[in-house]
C-alpha cells in the first residue's frame, strides 16, 4: 500500500500531535476573527460573500417585483422599506424612482465586488491555491487578514449608505459621472461619497490580496512543483491575481477623481456649462466625462475576467476529477488564459461604442474583443472534449461544472453582437445586455462557485453535503436561471430599455406595444422560484455541518492535486513535511497504474 | 511548516519573498499613477486654446514655483541617494551609519514636505478674480495687510467690506512660462500705468463688481484639480515612506540583533518603495512644473 492517501495520513495524523504539544490553541478572536491562517481567512470570505451574494439577490427581486407590478407594495417588507429607508424612499410600501436606482446600483455593485469577487478569488484562492502548490501558507499571512478586514469594511460602508440621508448611491454600478456627481448634491456626504470610500477600500483590500496570491505562487511552490505542473486552477487564480493588481489602480485614481469632485467640487468629470433642472452647476468645468468612462472600463473589463477565470479554474478541477480523465490540452488551456490575461487589457472600450468616440477606435476595440473570445473559446472546447470517453460521475458538483459549460456558451456567445460595433448600437440599452451578462455571471460563475462549495466542502469541514438536496437545489437552479435569462433576450431584441423602473409602462403611455412586457411577471416568477431553490442549499449548507455524511479518507474524491493529500479538515501549517511533487496535476486512469488516479506527491 | 523564503531567497527565482512583494506592488502603484498621468494628458488636450484666466477653461501655464520646485527635486534626488548608502551601510555591518543616513533621509522626507506645504499655502493666499464686466485679474488679497487664504465671494459679503484691496499680478505673467522673468512691483506698476510711483502696487476692486473670486484651490479649474490631486497623494506616499523607515530604523531596530539579514532586506524593500516615490517625482515636476 503506497497511495499518497495513507501517507498523507500518517503524516497527518503525527503532524496533529506534534501540533497539539508545540502550540497552545489560540483564543476566539485570534482564531475566528484575526486569524493569519489562509484557510479561516478564505472561510471568512467564503461566508462573507455568501451573506452578501444572498443579499443582493434580495435587492434584484425587490426590483423584480418592482417591474412586474409597478406601483404595487412590495409584499412583506415594504412596510419594513418605509420605516427604515423613509418615506422619500418607499412611501406606502412602494418602491419609487429612486430607491429602484439604488437597489440597482447596489445590487450591481453588491455581487460583484462583494459577493462573486470575493468567493472566486477571496475564498476560494485562499483556501485551496496554497494547498495545491503545496505551500504552508500564503507569502504574507498578515497582509492577507489586512486584506479580509478591508473588504469587511468596505462592505459594512456599502451596506451604511443605505440608511444615509439621501440613500445609497443611484447612479449604477458603472457610476458614470457626470450622473454620479450630480445625483444628489443636496447632501455633502451622499451615497456616491460612501460608494467611493468603500470602493477605495475593497480596491485596497484587492492588491493587497493579488500582490499577495502572485508572491504566493511564485515563491512558495513545492519542490517539483515546476510550472507545467500547476493545476489549471493555480493559473487561474494567478492571472486573476495580475489582473486585479493591474486593473483595479486606475479605477481607485478614478474613485479619488469622483470624490474629489463629489466633496471638493472639482471637475474631473463635469464638462463645460453643465446645467441641470436647477439651473448652471456651479463648477468650473474644463473636465471629461469619457475620461471617467476609460478608468471605468479599464478595470471593469478585466474585470468580467476575474468573475470568469476561477470560476473556470473551479470547473476544470471538479471535470478532471470526476471523468476521471485528465484534462483535454492542458498546456493549451494556460496558454489561453495568459493570452486572455493580456488581452483583457486591451478590449475595455468595447463598453463605451455609443460615446461617440469615434469609428476608428471603435474599430480597435472591435477586433480585440474579436481576439480575445479564441482564448475563452480555446478553454471551452478544451473542458468539452476533456469530458468525451470519461467515466462520469454524477455528483452536485460535477453536475454544476456540467452545467457551467453550456450556461456559459450562451452568455459566450450572445457577447458577439455586443462586441460588433453596428449590432451593440441597437442592442446597448436593452434588456438583451442584462441577459447576456447575466448568462455570463450567474448560471456561469455562480454555477462554478457552487461547484466549489460542494467540491470542497468535505476537505474544509471532514462532511459531505448532502447529494439529495444538492441535486434539488442545482435542477431548480438551473431551471429557474434560464426562466430568468432567457427572456430576456427576448424583451432586448424586441427593443424593450434596461432603464425603466416601471416596467416598460411608459410605452403604453406611448401608444406602443412591445409585446414583451408579459414576461416581465413571467421573469420576476422565476426569480422566486430562484429564492426557494437556494434554500435547500443554504440548510445543507449548515445542516451539513453536524449531519453530513463523514468522510472516509483524507481525498474523498480520489483526486490527485496536493490540497487533497493534507489531513482533513488542514492544521495550521498544512503539511506535516515538506510535500514533493513527481508529475503533473491531473494523472487519472493511468495505463498500468495500480488505482485510477496518481496523486502529485506520489513517487511511482 | 514555516513559510519559506522570507528571508533568503528562493533559488531558482533569486528573489525572498518580501522582494516579490513589493516589485508587485510597485507595478500597482505605476498604474496608479499611470491613470493619473493619463488623465492628465486628456484634461489637458481637452482645454480648449486661449490664456488662462481670461478664457476660463483654458490651461494655466507658469502658476507653479519653478525654483522651488527643482530645490524640492533636489531634495528627493538627496534622500534617495542616503537611503541607498543606508542600506550599504547595514551590508557594511555598520549600524551607527545606517542610522546616520536614515536620519538624514528622514529629514529629506521632512523637508520636501515642509516646502511641499509652503507652495501649498502659497497657492490658497493666491486668488483669481472674474469682474462682472467678463475681465479677470490673479493676484494676492490685502486686507490690513493681511494675505487671507480660502476666500470666496461669499467670505467678501459676509465682512460686508465693500472693496477689497488686491496686488494685482503682471498682466501676461502667465503666458510665457519659460525664460519668463518677474518684474519687479515698480515695473509692473509702470506698464500697467495705474498708480504713481512710490504707491503701493494695489488695486481696490469694488465687491459689487466682482463675479467670482476664488483661491487656487482644486475647484478653480481642472488643472489645479490635478495638480492638488497628484501632488498631494504624492506627498502621502513621501509621509507614508518617511513613516515606515522612521519606525523600522529607530523604533524595530532590535532585529539587527536577531536577525540582521532580515533587518537588511527590510531596508532594501523600504528603499525599493522610496526609489518609487522619488521616480513619480522625477516625472510628476517636469510635468506640472515646466510643461
Amino acid at each position: 500500500m503506497h497511495t499518497a492517501t495513507t501517507h498523507a495520513q500518517a503524516h497527518g495524523h503525527g503532524h496533529g500531535h506534534e501540533h497539539a504539544h508545540e502550540h497552545h490553541e489560540p483564543g476566539f478572536w485570534a482564531k475566528y476573527i484575526f486569524s493569519t491562517d489562509h484557510k479561516m481567512i478564505g472561510i471568512q470570505y467564503g461566508i462573507t460573500s455568501l451573506v452578501f451574494l444572498f443579499f443582493g439577490f434580495l435587492l434584484m427581486l425587490a426590483m423584480r417585483q418592482q417591474l412586474a407590478n409597478p406601483g404595487q407594495p412590495v409584499p412583506f417588507v415594504g412596510k419594513l422599506l418605509e420605516k427604515t429607508l423613509g418615506a422619500d424612499a418607499a412611501s406606502g410600501g412602494v418602491m419609487q424612482g429612486d430607491l429602484y436606482n439604488a437597489f440597482g446600483a447596489m445590487h450591481g455593485t453588491i455581487m460583484v465586488f462583494l459577493a462573486i469577487v470575493p468567493l472566486a478569488f477571496g475564498a476560494f484562492g485562499n483556501y485551496v491555491t496554497p494547498l495545491q502548490i503545496g505551500a504552508p501558507d500564503m507569502a504574507f499571512p498578515r497582509l492577507n487578514m489586512a486584506s479580509y478586514h478591508l473588504y469587511f469594511w468596505g462592505g459594512v460602508v456599502m451596506l451604511v449608505s443605505f440608511f444615509i440621508p439621501g440613500g445609497a448611491a443611484k447612479s449604477g454600478w458603472t457610476s458614470y459621472s457626470p450622473l454620479a456627481t450630480l445625483a444628489d448634491m443636496d447632501h455633502l456626504v451622499n451615497g456616491q461619497t460612501m460608494w467611493l470610500i468603500g470602493m477605495v477600500l475593497l480596491i485596497t483590500s484587492s492588491l493587497l490580496g493579488a500582490v499577495n496570491f502572485i508572491a504566493t505562487i511564485i515563491q512558495l511552490r513545492a519542490k517539483g512543483m515546476t510550472w507545467m505542473r500547476l493545476p489549471f486552477f493555480v493559473w487561474a487564480q494567478f492571472v486573476t491575481a495580475f489582473l486585479l493588481l493591474l486593473a483595479f489602480p486606475p479605477l481607485e485614481a478614478a474613485g479619488l477623481m469622483q470624490l474629489a469632485d463629489n466633496v471638493l467640487k472639482t471637475s474631473f468629470f463635469l464638462p463645460t456649462g453643465l446645467v441641470t433642472s436647477g439651473g448652471p452647476v456651479p463648477a468650473s468645468g474644463g473636465g471629461s466625462p469619457l475620461l471617467w468612462q476609460h478608468l471605468f472600463w479599464f478595470l471593469a473589463h478585466p474585470e468580467v475576467y476575474v468573475l470568469i477565470l476561477p470560476a473556470m479554474g473551479i470547473v476544470s478541477e471538479v471535470i478532471a476529477n470526476n471523468t476521471r480523465k485528465p484534462l483535454w490540452g492542458y498546456k493549451s488551456m494556460v496558454y489561453a488564459a495568459l493570452a486572455i490575461g493580456f488581452l483583457a487589457f486591451i478590449v475595455w472600450a468595447h463598453h463605451m461604442y455609443l460615446t461617440g468616440m469615434g469609428t476608428k477606435i471603435s474599430t480597435f476595440f472591435q477586433t480585440t474583443t474579436m481576439m480575445i473570445s479564441i482564448p475563452s473559446v480555446i478553454i471551452l472546447t478544451a473542458l468539452f472534449i476533456s469530458l468525451w470517453g470519461g467515466s462520469i460521475r454524477f455528483n452536485t458538483p460535477m453536475l454544476f461544472a456540467l452545467a457551467f459549460l453550456p450556461m456559459f456558451g450562451i452568455g459566450g456567445l450572445t457577447g458577439l453582437p455586443l462586441g460588433f460595433n453596428a449590432s451593440d448600437i441597437y442592442l446597448h440599452d436593452s434588456y438583451y445586455v442584462i441577459g447576456h451578462f447575466h448568462y455570463v455571471v450567474a448560471p456561469g460563475t455562480i454555477f462554478g462557485l457552487f461547484a466549489g462549495v460542494y467540491f470542497w466542502y468535505p476537505k474544509a469541514t471532514g462532511r459531505f453535503m448532502s447529494e439529495f438536496w444538492g441535486k434539488v437545489h442545482f435542477f431548480g437552479s438551473l431551471v429557474c436561471m434560464n426562466l430568468i435569462f432567457a427572456p430576456m433576450f427576448v424583451q432586448g431584441l424586441r427593443g424593450m430599455s434596461r432603464r425603466m423602473y416601471d416596467g416598460g409602462a411608459t410605452y403604453f403611455g406611448n401608444g406602443v406595444d412591445p409585446g414583451v412586457l408579459w414576461l416581465n411577471k413571467f421573469i420576476s416568477h422565476a426569480a422566486l422560484g430562484l429564492l426557494i431553490f437556494q434554500l435547500p442549499f443554504i440548510w445543507n449548507f449548515f445542516s451539513s455541518l453536524f449531519i453530513g455524511k463523514k468522510i472516509e479518507s483524507d481525498n474523498p474524491w480520489q483526486a490527485t492535486t496536493l490540497d487533497w493529500q493534507t489531513p482533513t479538515p488542514p492544521p495550521h501549517g498544512n503539511f506535516a513535511t515538506e510535500p514533493v511533487v513527481y508529475r503533473g496535476p491531473y494523472e487519472y486512469s493511468v495505463p498500468g497504474a495500480a488505482k485510477d488516479f496518481i496523486p502529485q506527491g506520489q513517487k511511482s | 511548516m514555516d513559510i519559506p523564503y522570507t528571508v533568503k531567497p528562493r533559488p531558482d527565482t533569486g528573489l525572498y519573498n518580501a522582494k516579490v512583494g513589493i516589485w508587485l506592488f510597485l507595478a500597482s502603484e505605476v498604474m496608479l499613477f499611470g491613470a493619473f498621468f493619463s488623465s492628465y494628458i486628456l484634461l489637458r488636450v481637452g482645454a480648449p486654446d486661449g490664456f488662462w484666466p481670461d478664457v476660463a477653461t483654458a490651461w494655466p501655464h507658469g502658476l507653479l514655483n519653478i525654483p522651488i520646485g527643482t530645490f524640492n527635486t533636489a531634495v528627493l534626488i538627496i534622500s534617495s541617494v542616503t537611503v541607498l548608502l543606508a542600506w550599504a551601510s547595514l551590508k557594511e555591518g555598520n549600524l551607527p551609519k545606517f542610522k546616520k543616513f536614515m536620519a538624514a533621509t528622514i529629514l529629506c522626507a521632512l523637508g520636501f514636505l515642509a516646502i511641499k506645504s509652503y507652495e501649498y499655502n502659497e497657492k490658497f493666499t493666491h486668488y483669481v478674480i472674474r469682474l462682472k464686466d467678463g475681465t479677470a485679474v490673479t493676484g494676492h488679497l490685502d486686507i490690513d495687510g493681511k494675505s487671507p487664504r480660502f476666500w470666496s465671494l461669499a467670505t467678501v459679503e459676509a465682512k460686508k467690506l465693500e472693496s477689497i484691496k488686491v496686488h494685482v499680478d503682471v498682466p501676461n505673467q502667465f503666458r510665457y512660462p519659460v525664460g519668463f522673468k518677474h518684474e519687479s512691483h515698480a515695473e509692473a506698476e509702470a506698464k500697467a500705468g495705474g498708480h504713481g510711483a512710490g504707491e503701493h502696487a494695489a488695486r481696490e476692486i469694488k465687491t459689487a463688481d466682482i463675479a467670482l473670486l476664488q483661491a487656487f484651490i482644486p475647484k478653480t479649474g481642472t488643472f489645479f484639480a490635478i495638480y492638488f490631486t497628484m501632488t498631494f497623494l504624492h506627498g502621502l506616499h513621501v509621509l507614508g515612506g518617511a513613516i515606515v523607515m522612521a519606525y523600522i530604523a529607530f523604533v524595530g531596530d532590535g532585529m539587527w540583533k536577531t536577525d540582521p539579514e532580515r533587518y537588511t532586506n527590510r531596508i532594501e524593500v523600504a528603499g525599493l518603495f522610496w526609489h518609487f516615490v522619488d521616480l513619480v517625482w522625477i516625472f510628476l515636476f517636469p510635468v506640472v512644473y515646466l510643461l
